[in-house]
């Protein structure tokens, strides 16, 4: 009951079973944004993994590519900051990290079944946090 | 799945005897009172007869009674009105606190942009605004002071009385300077006798007390200069116009009547429930604290603040265990705003968006309240663990 007017049924699946939800003990990449003044803050660990070239795209051969073996997240905020951090860790769990980085705030609300406007920014949040962790792989592995 | 209702101040439902006095005037009754035959007579009785009822409960005369709206529209009616016939005499400043209701505290600021001047008083952290704070902010030009009843979010009660005791002794001596309050939480709890509380204009809201939506009360003391803001017609003495809404009119009274009448033994047997779910939720589940007065304070509102939980999933949570309440975090706004009352009051925004309102009524059961405790600390340590640690 309740909230089914404002919310997708897809995002009220996220609200109440969420997905790949917890903390990567040694993540290879790690982000937090959002505050906790506006309210939502959201926190992705990712773990990466290099595959032989046999990923459908990206792979250039005997190179090995780079993909996301393993993601979890963490939020404090409102459903739809839930909804979409949940949804983006099943978006890109096991795709290779030049595929994932290229998600959109779009395409996260899109899965989703849609977002009420208001809430839109919460799949910018999402997808920001994600091109963050890879940043901070990205970081780590230079050093 | 169990029902549990607790968002009475957002509203209640009809009372059962209201309705079987609105009844007759939606077909049966139906005639314009405004029409000088039978059926307009009839319908005109109706209205009249309402009328009187309110005038008795508020302690006034019915011609002081006005049916309008919503509370919105007694709030505008009352503020705009007041002050626009009032900018005549050269008075243009008008005060209002910081926790109003927006229906107050929006038409305040649009007058403001108008040219009006307004002065905001703070509260304290329970919320309540200091009587003195008014007094030093009334000059010769103040026009108006509107200050609720009672907080709706957290539901403390202001200390209207004193206040507006303060407004005809003020320093000045003005005259012309009139006090309205905004009693839409109240009406089931407290008095409304309107010469007990020294004030010039009131307002309600009907399905705030078990009466029906779409239909406000305005109480004006003859001799308060107003002006309307709509015009077409003699009705409402030509402050409010437009055909009455007979069957809503005759419901707000008889629901009037009614709250008032059991207002002791709702405020007895709530203030308890509330009592039990105030200190269960207080007991059982850490990181919380109470918003609002602790002792001056509306029977049937508990409201907290939880740390490091938002408020909207909270209400999710609640409302998948069938448990209806309300927050005011800024997820549930639309304008992505914390609770501006929730801000006068000093609590920093990382907390108000963690605030949840429980709003019991007449039909709460002890039941309900174990409900709540039973499932709600599950709930809160749920979304605490989602959470990153900062």
């Amino acid at each position: 009951m309740g909230f089914q007017g404002f919310y997708s049924k897809k995002v009220l699946d996220h609200i109440r079973r969420p997905r790949n939800m917890g903390e990567i003990k040694n993540p290879d990449g790690v982000a937090t944004v959002g505050n906790s003044v506006c309210g939502d803050i959201m926190r992705l660990y990712i773990k990466v993994k290099k595959k032989k070239a046999r990923p459908p795209a990206g792979g250039e051969k005997g190179k090995g590519v780079e993909y996301i073996d393993d993601i979890k997240f963490q939020t404090l905020g409102c459903g739809a900051a839930i909804a979409t951090s949940s949804m983006i860790t099943t978006m890109v769990k096991g795709k290779p990290l030049v595929e994932a980085e290229k998600i959109s705030e779009q395409a996260i609300a899109e899965t989703l079944g849609g977002l009420p406007p208001v809430k839109f920014h919460c799949s910018v949040l999402a997808a920001e946090a994600l091109k963050k962790a890879i940043e901070n792989y990205r970081k780590k592995k230079v050093k | 799945m169990k029902r549990v209702y607790l968002d009475y101040a957002a509203t209640t439902p009809l009372d059962k005897r209201v309705l079987e006095a609105m009844l007759p005037y939606f077909s049966q009754k139906f005639g314009n009172p405004s029409s000088i035959h039978l059926w307009g007579q009839e319908a005109k009785k109706a209205v009249e007869e309402a009328r009187e009822k309110v005038a008795q409960i508020l302690n006034c005369l019915p011609e002081e009674i006005y049916f309008t709206g919503t509370t919105t529209t007694s709030d505008n009616l009352a503020i705009q009105g007041v002050m626009r016939a009032l900018k005549n005499q050269g008075k243009n400043h008008l005060i209002t606190s910081a926790v109003e209701h927006h229906a107050v505290l929006d038409t305040c600021k649009a007058l403001e942009k108008e040219g009006f001047t307004l002065t905001i008083l703070p509260v304290d952290k329970y919320g309540m605004v200091n009587p003195a704070d008014l007094e030093k902010a009334i000059t010769p030009q103040t026009g108006l002071v509107t200050i609720m009843y009672a907080n709706n979010e957290v539901g403390t009660v202001e200390p209207i009385e004193e206040m507006a005791k303060k407004v005809p002794s003020s320093k000045f001596q003005v005259q012309s300077l009139f006090f309205h309050t905004d009693a839409a939480a109240v009406a089931e709890y407290l008095s409304l006798d309107v010469k007990k509380l020294g004030v010039d204009l009131l307002s309600l809201g009907a399905h705030k007390f078990h009466g029906p939506k779409g239909v406000g009360i305005l109480y004006v003391r003859k001799g308060t200069p107003i002006f309307p803001l709509t015009f077409g017609g003699h009705h409402e003495s030509g402050l409010w116009p437009g055909t009455e809404a007979v069957p809503l009119i005759v419901g707000a009274a008889k629901a009037l009547e009614i709250a008032q009448k059991e207002r002791r033994k709702a405020s007895e047997k709530i203030s308890k429930l509330c009592g039990k779910l105030i200190e269960g939720i207080l007991n059982r589940i850490p990181g919380n604290q109470l918003t609002g007065h602790p002792q001056n304070r509306l029977p049937d509102i508990a409201s907290f603040v939880f740390e490091g939980v938002e408020g909207e999933a909270i209400l999710l949570a609640l409302s998948d265990k069938g448990i209806a309440a309300s927050s005011g975090s800024a997820c549930t706004s639309g304008i992505l705003e914390p609770s501006h009352v929730l801000t006068a009051m000093g609590i920093p925004s990382e907390l108000s968006h963690g605030s949840i309102r429980f709003s019991l009524g007449k039909e709460t059961t002890e039941k309900d309240v174990g409900y709540v405790l039973e499932v709600l600390p599950e709930i809160i340590n749920r979304l605490r663990k989602m959470a990153p640690k900062l």
